[in-house]
């Protein structure tokens, strides 16, 4: 029976090529904009998840995600360190500041400090230059999609001088670091030469990151130094999540994204349902033939099932081949950077057009299952 | 020996002004080894009356037998069990699965009881053969003229070797020469002692071809007049 279902979905081929066409491309719009979305939140966090040398990140109690800063005292610092069960706890910056090209042109720039003795919390890959280039006075690194925005078109050599603040600093790097959700380019220099360039504030640490002696559980460390110091103390990855949660619950960007994809599922279903529907429909005299002949219910069903399945492999399959490509052929472009497609939106979006294909199952195979096989009989 | 029987059948469908009585406690004796036709006026219940023996519908009351079978103490499951084992369609509309070939379509009924599609279509070929249809296997309906569409229609009620085989209208959409070809089939398979034919018809032209007639009116069975001469087929034509 399955094999008469299958043959019976391929001889009509404009709804075959419509149900198909109509999956893929709903499989397409909900898996794009899933995977932007989802890499979208992703950069939220990617200036924590970049840091891989600490355990723990301490900053002001009022900080609710990483690109909002309240200074700490530099005595707390040292009340960190002297916590047990830190091995090491180190500076770290994260500003904004203005850097002016040569050629006048003016960019702003998301500055980051690192420690001056350790370097924590610099960057890991490297396209020019490496880590002896953040110890030279006045240097700065640059990400390579910040170097290729700030001088497009350009194969930017080592040596290049800019002012950030007003003072003169020399790119001594280029570096592959995981694009940040605010799109300025990324400048790191050393924690002391960052502070430098800034106007004159009481505080300027905004973070200190901390590495757990051996043995240390991260969690209990960070609530230890909470307790000491009054200070907000959270491991990496639940620094990472309330970033990500800030922009999730406090903009619209997930709204926007739902509604996109909402739109997705919706069109999916409609064109899929409505589409299946009008094949079942249309079918509903030669399945009353079957029924009439000695066909069940339950055959019906399987037969109905299985069509649903192949439409659906089909354009699942096709609306994800696309949805690769889109990301593949895009790849390149430095405002989409770093977006790719996320295994887990590939299982989700199955299961949503599996949903799709199961409902309009439901809702076509009604008709079959009432249609009385004494309907051939009626001219 | 009786193939089917229907005994003070009423049945009565769902209308806007409550229900709508269509047939009026109708009996009809259907004898296997022979050719019974129903005739009658359109809407006298004649479809309806097929479609209660057949078991495609349930009768409000009344009794109906198959093959000694009481339908009526017969579940769902049960009456489509009996419809696959012992009872072949042949429709006015043919209903043919159009991207099927003749020899798949023919082998539907052996699908339904579980045979395989490549299986069913080979043990479907001698039936084709013997209506004529050797050299159209592989073609589809669409590629098949109306009375060749008919003849695989006819083979699809045979292949799986049915005690009844029931007919609505099955030379009504065919010219005379197909028509007549059709009937002659007909009346070689109503030839077999263990199996009977029931044809609903309004064409007067196949009346040659009856070992019965039976008249309906009404939603009643009238009672029975004899066949025209059975050579005069589809040139003699007799009317209502």
């Amino acid at each position: 029976m399955i094999e008469i279902a299958l043959r019976m979905l391929s001889g009509d081929r404009t709804k075959y090529l419509g149900l198909v066409s109509g999956i893929a491309f709903a499989t397409l719009l909900i898996a794009q904009q899933a995977s932007i979305f989802v890499s979208l939140m992703m950069r939220t966090a990617n200036q924590v998840l970049d840091v891989r040398e600490a355990d723990l990140w301490v900053m002001d109690p009022r900080v609710r995600y990483v690109d909002e800063v309240e200074p700490l005292r530099d005595v707390d610092l040292a009340r960190i360190r002297g916590v047990e069960g830190v091995e090491w706890a180190v500076p770290f910056y994260k500003g904004t500041a203005i850097l002016r090209t040569r050629e006048g042109l003016i960019n702003q720039v998301s500055l980051v400090g690192v420690d001056d003795a350790t370097l924590a919390g610099a960057p890991r890959k490297w396209v020019k230059g490496d880590l002896s280039a953040l110890r030279r006075p006045n240097g700065i690194v640059l990400d390579l999609q910040g170097a290729q925005f700030i001088w497009p078109g350009e194969d930017v050599p080592l040596g290049r001088s800019a002012e950030i603040n007003d003072v003169r600093v020399e790119l001594t790097g280029i570096a592959d670091v995981s694009p940040p959700f605010i799109t300025f380019p990324i400048a790191y220099m050393r924690y002391s030469d960052a502070v430098r360039l800034l106007p004159p504030q009481r505080n300027v640490m905004s973070y200190v990151i901390v590495k757990a002696a051996a043995g240390t559980d991260p969690a209990e460390l960070g609530a230890r130094i909470a307790a000491r110091t009054g200070l907000q103390a959270l491991t990496w990855d639940a620094f990472a999540w309330r970033s990500v949660e800030y922009v999730l619950t406090r903009t619209g960007i997930p709204v926007n994204f739902g509604i996109t994809v909402l739109l997705g599922i919706l069109v999916g279903a409609a064109v899929t349902a409505q589409t299946f529907y009008l094949f079942v429909f249309e079918n509903l005299r030669q399945f009353g033939a079957l029924k009439a002949i000695g066909a069940t219910n339950g055959q019906i069903l399987a037969m109905v099932l299985a069509q649903a399945a192949v439409v659906g492999a089909l354009g699942y399959g096709i609306g994800i081949g696309l949805c690769a490509l889109f990301f593949e052929v895009t790849g390149g472009a430095a405002a989409l950077e770093g977006f790719r497609l996320v295994p887990q939106v590939v299982g989700a979006t199955g299961g949503v057009i599996a949903l799709i294909l199961v409902l309009s199952c439901l809702f076509s195979i009604r008709r079959v299952f009432v249609v009385d096989p004494a309907i051939v009989f009626r001219g | 020996m009786i193939a089917a029987s229907a005994r003070d059948v009423v049945m009565e469908f769902a209308g806007g002004d409550g229900p709508v009585r269509v047939l009026h406690g109708a009996s009809l004796e259907v004898p296997a080894g022979g050719l019974t036709l129903l005739v009658g006026p359109s809407g006298c219940g004649k479809t309806t009356l097929l479609s209660v023996l057949s078991g495609t519908l349930a009768a409000t009351a009344g009794e109906v037998e198959v093959m000694g079978e009481r339908l009526s103490a017969l579940d769902d499951a049960a009456r489509v069990r009996l419809r696959r084992r012992r009872i072949g369609f042949i429709f006015q509309q043919y209903n043919l699965l159009p991207s099927l070939t003749a020899a798949e379509n023919a082998a539907i009924p052996l699908v339904t009881a579980g045979m395989k599609l490549s299986e069913a279509s080979r043990r479907a070929v001698p039936v084709l053969q013997r209506l004529g249809l050797g050299a159209h296997l592989d073609r589809l309906p669409r590629q098949l003229s109306g009375g060749q569409q008919q003849r695989v229609a006819i083979a699809r009620a045979l292949v799986h070797e049915p005690s009844l085989v029931v007919c609505d209208e099955p030379t009504a959409a065919l010219d005379a020469k197909a028509g007549h070809t059709v009937m002659e089939l007909l009346r070689s398979v109503a030839a077999a002692p263990d199996r009977a034919v029931l044809i609903v018809t309004h064409d007067s032209r196949i009346h040659g071809f009856a070992d019965r007639i039976v008249e309906m009116e009404d939603g009643r069975v009238l009672g029975e007049r004899p066949p025209p001469s059975r050579n005069d087929g589809y040139q003699g034509a007799v009317h209502d």
